[in-house]
């Protein structure tokens, strides 16, 4: 068994997928519309064939309660894996992204918060080679 | 709760010292330093209630930025222990009052 698909909630799903791929760098996988919404996942340039994204509408009523309790409390929707945080933490910032968290080393591995523009915190995270 | 008794917890000593450490952090942002940190494995809830407690003594603030909510070290409440015990600035605490200011 693999891991093959994971999502985040976005309050709108073509704003986000700018900011997935133009802001992020990742690439769209699919893009299938579905009503008035769309299954639009996307992956990783370094793995295309690796887990997808899913950019899922927040149409739901849950998901407002839901995420607003994760974001008061800092929790972030999703966590994806960098070789540099600091690097990336420089390049998102030079390309306008607000970072709840700078760079944070905590031993083993280092992390930055971001917020994503549409309604979730995400955390970059690098490990740290180990001694 | 009074101020000796909030600080009496190492857990509540270590969340002031992360926040001395940077300031504004989320509850998640700080639950990852006491894990990561301090080995403190404690729950979210846990750590909640700690700072429940810190800033019941004003020891904290909480701010809310854009939707989240977030936490900074105050210090001025420990201002009533210096007062109440004061140190002379050479650290000779036999004579403080009195005798002894040095000009």
């Amino acid at each position: 068994m693999r891991i093959h698909l994971t999502g985040v909630f976005v309050d709108d799903q073509r704003k986000a997928l700018r900011f997935y791929t133009e802001t992020l760098g990742f690439q769209v996988k699919h893009d299938i519309p579905l009503g008035e919404h769309a299954w639009i996942t996307v992956v990783s340039p370094e793995a295309p064939d690796g887990t997808e994204l899913l950019l899922e509408p927040a149409a739901h009523p849950a998901v407002g309660p839901y995420r607003a309790a994760l974001v008061e409390d800092g929790i972030p929707g999703a966590s994806f894996a960098v070789d540099d945080v600091e690097a990336e933490y420089e390049r998102l910032v030079a390309r306008g992204v607000r970072f709840v968290q700078p760079p944070t080393d905590l031993g083993t591995v280092v992390t930055a918060v971001f917020d994503d523009t549409c309604g979730n915190l995400v955390q970059i995270q690098e490990e740290k080679a180990q001694p | 709760m009074d101020i000796y008794r909030a600080i009496a917890d190492p857990t509540r000593r270590a969340i002031l010292d992360e926040l001395v450490d940077r300031s504004g952090q989320s509850l998640f942002e700080l639950c990852g330093r006491l894990t990561m940190k301090h080995g403190i494995n404690s729950s979210r809830q846990a750590i909640s209630q700690h700072l429940g407690v810190l800033e019941a003594v004003g020891l904290i603030r909480t701010r809310r930025e854009g939707r989240s909510k977030l936490h900074w070290f105050e210090g001025a409440p420990l201002k009533a222990i210096r007062e109440r015990w004061p140190v002379s600035p050479d650290g000779d605490t036999s004579h403080s009052t009195d005798e002894g200011i040095e000009e």
